[in-house]
C-alpha cells in the first residue's frame, strides 16, 4: 500500500484524501519514508520530516477539504526562503541562515494546504545546469547511476521522478526548470516572466528568474501553476492580469491550433535521437489536430551569449549582500575589505565566482556599451523574433535540450559546454515567455528527452492544453528501477 | 580579445572576491574561453535598436506611504555572525 | 577692475584666480516610510529599531516604490522651476560598504525624475541665477560608528533606505557667501514646499561640494577636486576657501591638480585626499532589474502643480509690490516659510508698516537674545497684531508698547491686559492734559517766562516734564498741540 501511494500522481492524492481513502498522514508518511530511503540520491539538503509528519496529523485532526493542495507533502527547491527553516541556495555562504519569513509562491501553497517536506538540492544560486555546483554535493538521476538530473533545479527534477515528493516548484532563470525536467523524464513549466512572484526566492538574475511547477504529468502541473501564480504587491516585477484556473479550464482539445517550427534550432551536432524527437513531436502534434507551420526565429544563435552578459551581470550586483555582515558565512579577516574578500572566495563555490567576475567585467567602466548594452539590443531582437512568430502560430515546439542527461562531471571543467545545454531554453527567458518541457521519448541509452512547447507571454492556459494532448498520445513511460534502494 | 591577469586582479578587487596567482589563471583561462563565444554579438548591427531592460510590458507600481514594518531588531540582527544586541559588527574600518 | 563688489577672487603675484563651484545637495525627502520599504524614516530612533527586511537586504527581498516620495521630488522641481520627466530609471550604484546592506544603492543615473531647473540668489548688488543641473531620487545608506570598540566598527541601519532627493547644480557658483545664499535659498524653497526639513544638525542636508579655480577671464574650467559630505554651510564655506587656496598653489607651483575626492577635516581645518588613485572606485551603474521605468502622467504632474504654495520669490513679489515692503524687508520676511506666515497672520488685523518695524526689529532682537526660533516665539501672532493696534490707534505710545511687549515675551499674555493691569493707556483727554500741563506750566514760571522771551529750545523741556508727570502715559502728540498753545 505505502509503496503504492508515492506512485500516485499529484491529482489522485488529492482525490484519494478529498474522498478519505487516504489520510494526509497516510501519504505524507509514505514520501518521508521513501525520501529515508533515498539518501543515495542526495536530492535534499535540508529534511523537515518530523515537522511534516506532525502538521499532517494536525490536517487529518480538522481536514479541510476545499483546499487545492489538501495536506499534501512536498519538498521544495532550496532557494525559496522558508520562515523558520534554513534555506542555503545550495551555498556555503547561507549554509546558517534561516529566514524569519516566507516567500509567496510557497505561502500561496501552504495556503492551499499542502505541507513543508524540506529543501530541495540545486546548483549553487541556481547557477548550474547539471547540479553539481551545490555546496552540498551533486544529485544524482534516478534515471541511472552517476547521471546528472540537470539543473539547477537538479533536486527537485529528482525528487519528482524519484517519486520522494509528488510534485516540486523550481525556479528557471535560463532553462533550471525545463532542462532538468527533461533530463529526468518528468513534466516542468516555466511562466511567463511577472506570473509568480519573485519575492522570497533568493535572487538569481532579476530580469530572467520566475518560479515554476515540476510534475509528473502535464494535469499536476496545471494545479500547481494554478495555486502558485498570484499577483504580489511585493514584487514590483510582479504583473496583474486575468489568471486562469489552469486545471479546470485544461483540455486536450487543441485542433486548428497553429505551432511554429523554428528552422534556427536546428543546431548543429546536435544528435541524430533529438531531430527524430522533434519530428516525432511535430507528428504527435498533428495527430491532435494542430497544424504545423515553419517559422523563423533568426536570432536564436545570439540567445546564449545574451544570456552570457545579462544573467552574470545581474547576479554580480544580487550577490553583492552575501558579505559576512548581516547574515550567512562570514570569515575573519584583519579589516573590512579583508573580512569580505575572505567570506565571499570561502563562501562562493567558484561557479558562482566565475559568473560574478564575468558579471562584473562586462559592467565595468570601458565595457558597460560593449557587453552589456549590447546584449539588452540583442535581447531586444529575440524578443521582436518572437514577437513576429507569434503573429503567424500560437505557439512554437521545440526540443528541450540539444542532449540527454550526462555524467556527473562529464563538463564540469569545460563551462561553454556546459552553457549549451541550456541553448534551447535561454531564448524563452530573455523573451520573458511561458515555456513547458513533457518527457518526449528516450534516447538509445534509455535516458530521456524532452519537447519543450513555447507560449506567448501570458498564454499558460494555451500551452499546457497542447502539452496535456500530446502527452496523451506520446504515452511516455519512465524506466526508473530504484537502483538507490538497497 | 583577452582578458589578462591585470584585469582579472581589477575585477577581483572590484567584486571583492581574492584571488591568488593560480586561481587567477584559471579564471583567466575560463573567462577568455566564455568570452570568445560571447564575442559573436559583434556580428550584429544594433546601432538603431532600442536596449531591452525588462519584459515586463508595464510601469512601476507606487505604494502608499505608510509605516508597515515595526521594530525588527531582533529578527534583523538575530541572523548576523557577530554577537551583538543592537549593531551588526565588522572589523574596524579606519577612513 | 569689477565693479562687482562680492567678487571672490584669489590674488598670488600677478595673477587673479576666479573659484568655481558646483554643488551635489542631498536633500532627505521628508516621508513617513522609506524609499523602498515599508520602515519608520524618524529622527534619533534606538539603532536598528526601523529596519526592514528589505532595507537589511535580506535574500529574496523586493524594493516597491513610496508614491509620496516620488511626489515630493516633483514637488521639488516644480519648485526649482525644473523640467520633469515623465519617464525615469531607477539604476543600482554598486560599491562594497559595511552601512551598505545590497551592496548597492539605488539611484537614478542616465534618466533622473527632474532635469534642468534654476534658483535665484539675491546677493548685496544684485540677483544671481543659478543653473540645476538634475534632481534624482536614492537610497540613504547606514550609518557607521567607529568610536564605540576599539577593534570594531558598529553599523545602524536605521537610515538605510530614507530617501534623498540629489539637487545637482551646474557649476555656476564663484564664491563661499554665494554657496551661503545658494544652500539657504534651496532650504528655503523645500521648506516652503515641505519636501525637506533642511535640518543639517541632523544631516537632513548635506553637499558634495565640487571646486576647481581658473585664472580671472578664462573660458575653460580647471580640474575639479569633490569635496565629499560637508554638513553645515561653514564647514561648505571653510572647505572651498582651503581647497582653492590649494588649489592655487598648486598651479602656481607649475603643479598639476588631480582630479578626486577630499574629505574636510572640520578639525584641523584642511581638505584632504580620500582614495588613492589605483582603488579608483567603478560603480557598474545598471538599470536596477527589480524595479521597472517610473512613468508619470501629465495629470499626475498637474495636480500636484496645483498643490505648490506661493514659494519665496512670489511672495517677496507680493510684499514689496501689494505691502510696499522695501526689498530688504521682503527678504528678511519670505526667506523662512515660520517667519512669512507669522508675518502674514501678524497683518490680517493690524497694520502693515509697523507690524514689519516690529518683527524685524524687537521680535527679532528679542527671540535671537533667547536663542529662540520664530516657531517658538513666547509672542504670539495674534498678541503681536493686538499690540501693534494699540499703538496704531494711540491707545499707547511706542515707548509704553516696548514695556508692554518685555512683559508679553515672558509668557504670551494679552497686550490689552497688560495695559489695563498695569495702567498703562495712554492719557489722550485733552481735557485732563490740559490740567496737566497748566500745573508744570504753573510749576516753572521763570522757564515759561524765558521761552515767550525767544527760547523756543525750551519746549522740549516742558514735553519732557509733562511726560514725567504723566508717567510716560500722556499722548505725545496732544501734548506738544496743548503745549504750544498755553505757552
Ligand atoms: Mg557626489
Ligand atoms: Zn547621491
Amino acid at each position: 500500500m505505502m509503496s503504492d501511494i508515492t506512485k500516485q500522481s499529484l491529482s489522485e492524492l488529492v482525490e484519494n484524501i478529498k474522498s478519505k481513502k487516504l489520510s494526509s498522514s497516510e501519504v505524507t508518511k509514505a514520501f518521508v519514508e521513501r525520501s529515508e530511503k533515498s539518501k543515495e540520491l542526495n536530492t535534499y539538503i535540508t529534511e523537515d520530516y518530523a515537522n511534516a509528519l506532525n502538521k499532517a496529523k494536525k490536517f487529518d485532526e480538522k481536514p479541510n477539504l476545499d483546499l487545492k493542495l489538501p495536506g499534501i507533502p512536498m519538498a521544495v527547491k532550496d532557494l525559496f526562503c522558508t520562515k523558520d527553516l534554513r534555506t542555503t541556495a545550495g551555498s556555503k555562504i547561507l549554509n546558517n541562515f534561516v529566514p524569519t519569513y516566507e516567500s509567496t509562491v510557497t505561502q500561496n501553497i501552504w495556503n492551499e494546504g499542502a505541507i513543508l517536506m524540506g529543501k530541495l538540492n540545486c546548483d549553487e544560486f541556481a547557477m548550474g545546469s547539471s547540479n553539481e555546483t551545490s555546496f552540498f554535493g551533486n544529485v544524482q538521476n534516478p534515471i541511472d547511476k552517476n547521471l546528472v538530473p540537470g539543473g539547477s533545479s537538479g533536486g527537485s527534477s529528482s525528487a519528482v521522478a524519484a517519486q520522494l515528493t509528488p510534485i516540486t516548484i523550481g525556479t528557471d532563470t535560463g532553462g533550471s526548470i525545463r532542462q532538468p525536467a527533461s533530463f529526468t523524464g518528468t513534466v516542468g513549466l516555466k511562466p511567463t516572466y511577472g506570473s509568480c512572484s519573485r519575492y522570497g526566492i533568493v535572487a538569481f538574475a532579476s530580469s530572467l528568474d520566475q518560479a515554476g511547477p515540476m510534475a509528473q504529468n502535464v494535469k499536476d502541473c496545471a494545479l500547481l501553476q494554478e495555486v502558485i501564480s498570484t499577483y504580489d504587491e511585493k514584487d514590483s516585477t510582479s504583473i496583474d492580469f486575468k489568471r486562469n484556473e489552469y486545471s479546470k479550464e485544461l483540455t486536450k482539445d487543441i485542433k486548428g491550433k497553429k505551432i511554429g517550427i523554428p528552422k534556427e534550432y536546428r543546431v548543429d551536432g546536435m544528435p541524430k535521437e533529438i531531430e527524430d524527437l522533434w519530428k516525432k513531436g511535430i507528428e504527435y502534434a498533428k495527430d491532435c489536430g494542430a497544424e504545423i507551420i515553419d517559422i523563423s526565429l533568426p536570432h536564436t544563435n545570439y540567445a546564449l551569449p545574451t544570456y552570457y552578459i545579462v544573467a552574470p551581470a545581474e547576479a554580480s550586483s544580487n550577490l553583492a549582500r552575501y558579505d559576512g555582515v548581516k547574515y550567512g558565512f562570514r570569515a575573519e579577516g584583519e579589516n573590512l575589505i579583508d573580512m569580505y574578500e575572505k567570506t565571499r572566495s570561502e563562501g562562493f563555490g567558484a561557479e558562482v565566482q566565475r559568473r560574478i567576475m564575468i558579471g562584473t567585467y562586462v559592467l565595468s567602466s570601458g565595457y558597460y556599451d560593449a557587453y552589456y548594452l549590447k546584449a539588452q539590443k540583442v535581447r531586444k531582437l529575440i524578443k521582436n523574433d518572437f514577437d513576429d512568430a507569434y503573429k503567424k502560430v500560437d505557439a512554437i515546439l521545440t526540443p528541450s535540450t540539444p542532449s540527454s542527461a550526462f555524467k556527473i562531471g562529464e563538463k564540469t571543467n569545460d563551462p561553454v559546454s556546459m552553457y549549451l545545454n541550456d541553448i534551447f531554453t535561454v531564448p524563452v527567458n530573455l523573451a520573458g515567455l511561458p515555456g513547458i518541457s513533457i518527457p518526449a521519448g528516450h534516447d538509445a541509452k534509455g535516458y530521456p528527452l524532452g519537447l519543450q512547447i513555447i507560449g506567448k507571454a501570458f498564454d499558460e492556459q494555451n500551452i499546457l492544453n497542447i502539452a496535456y494532448a500530446m502527452e496523451e498520445k506520446i504515452n511516455f513511460k519512465n524506466n526508473i528501477i530504484d537502483w538507490w534502494i538497497k | 580579445m583577452s582578458i589578462d591577469l591585470k584585469t582579472i586582479k581589477h575585477i577581483s578587487k572590484l567584486s571583492r572576491i581574492s584571488v591568488d596567482e593560480k586561481k587567477a589563471e584559471k579564471l583567466a583561462g575560463d573567462l577568455n574561453s566564455i568570452f570568445d563565444f560571447i564575442e559573436k554579438l559583434n556580428e550584429l548591427k544594433t546601432d538603431n535598436v532600442e536596449p531591452l531592460t525588462s519584459v515586463a510590458e508595464t510601469t512601476l507600481k507606487l505604494r502608499s506611504d505608510e509605516v508597515k514594518s515595526k521594530n525588527l531588531r531582533d529578527q534583523v540582527i538575530k541572523n548576523s555572525p557577530k554577537e551583538n544586541e543592537d549593531y551588526f559588527v565588522v572589523p574596524k574600518v579606519i577612513e | 577692475m569689477s565693479k562687482n563688489k562680492s567678487e571672490y577672487l584669489i590674488n598670488r603675484h600677478d595673477n587673479q584666480y576666479e573659484v568655481v563651484i558646483g554643488l551635489e545637495v542631498h536633500a532627505q525627502v521628508t516621508s513617513q516610510s522609506k524609499l523602498f520599504s515599508t520602515s519608520a524614516t524618524k529622527f534619533g530612533a534606538e539603532p536598528n529599531t526601523q529596519v526592514s527586511l528589505v532595507d537589511a537586504a535580506f535574500p529574496g527581498m523586493l524594493p516597491v516604490i513610496n508614491e509620496f516620495c516620488v511626489k515630493q521630488a516633483i514637488k521639488t522641481g516644480i519648485g526649482l522651476k525644473a523640467k520633469i520627466n515623465k519617464r525615469s530609471v531607477f539604476d543600482r550604484k554598486n560599491y562594497f560598504y559595511a552601512d551598505l546592506p545590497q551592496g548597492y544603492q539605488i539611484s537614478q543615473f542616465k534618466d533622473p525624475i527632474v532635469g534642468e531647473g534654476k534658483v535665484i540668489l539675491d546677493m548685496p548688488d544684485g540677483q544671481k541665477e543659478v543653473g540645476i543641473e538634475r534632481l534624482h531620487l536614492e537610497q540613504d545608506a547606514g550609518k557607521s560608528i567607529h568610536d564605540l570598540d576599539p577593534k570594531n566598527t558598529f553599523v545602524d541601519l536605521n537610515r538605510s533606505g530614507v530617501a534623498l532627493m540629489e539637487i545637482v547644480s551646474k557649476p555656476d557658483l564663484r564664491s563661499p557667501d554665494e554657496v551661503n545664499a545658494y544652500i539657504k535659498k534651496l532650504r528655503s524653497i523645500m521648506r516652503y514646499l515641505g519636501t525637506c526639513d533642511g535640518n543639517m544638525q541632523e544631516g537632513s542636508l548635506r553637499a558634495d561640494v565640487n571646486v576647481s579655480v581658473r585664472k580671472k577671464g578664462s573660458k575653460e574650467f580647471g580640474t575639479r577636486c569633490e569635496i565629499k559630505n560637508v554638513n553645515s554651510i561653514k564647514f561648505m564655506q571653510m572647505a572651498i576657501e582651503y581647497e582653492a587656496n590649494r588649489q592655487v598653489d598648486l598651479i602656481e607651483d607649475g603643479q598639476t591638480i588631480d582630479q578626486e575626492t577630499r574629505l574636510f577635516d572640520t578639525k584641523k581645518n584642511e581638505t584632504r585626499s580620500m582614495r588613492s588613485k589605483e582603488d579608483a572606485h567603478d560603480y557598474r551603474y545598471f538599470p536596477d532589474p527589480d524595479l521597472l521605468p517610473l512613468e508619470v502622467s501629465d495629470d499626475f504632474i498637474e495636480n500636484l502643480k496645483s498643490e505648490i504654495p506661493e514659494l519665496p520669490d512670489e511672495k517677496k513679489k507680493r510684499f514689496i509690490e501689494k505691502f510696499k515692503l522695501s526689498p530688504y524687508e521682503a527678504n528678511i520676511l519670505v526667506s523662512d516659510i515660520e517667519t512669512s506666515n507669522y508675518f502674514e497672520n501678524v497683518i490680517k488685523k493690524s497694520d502693515v508698516k509697523l507690524a514689519t518695524n516690529w518683527i524685524i526689529g524687537e521680535l527679532f532682537a528679542a527671540l535671537n537674545e533667547k536663542n529662540l526660533e520664530i516657531t517658538e516665539s513666547p509672542i504670539s501672532a495674534g498678541n503681536l497684531s493686538k499690540l501693534i493696534n494699540l499703538i496704531k490707534d494711540g491707545t499707547i505710545s511706542g515707548k509704553i508698547a516696548k514695556t508692554v511687549f518685555e512683559q508679553m515675551m515672558e509668557g504670551d499674555k494679552d497686550p490689552q491686559k497688560i495695559v489695563e493691569e498695569k495702567g498703562l493707556k495712554q492719557e489722550s483727554d485733552p481735557k485732563a492734559l490740559e490740567a496737566l500741563i497748566d500745573k508744570v506750566i504753573d510749576d516753572n514760571r521763570d522757564k515759561a517766562t524765558e521761552y515767550k522771551s525767544g527760547k523756543v529750545k525750551l519746549f522740549g523741556f516742558f514735553v519732557g516734564q509733562v511726560m514725567k508727570v504723566s508717567g510716560g502715559k500722556a499722548n505725545p502728540q496732544l501734548v506738544n498741540e496743548i503745549l504750544k498753545k498755553k505757552l
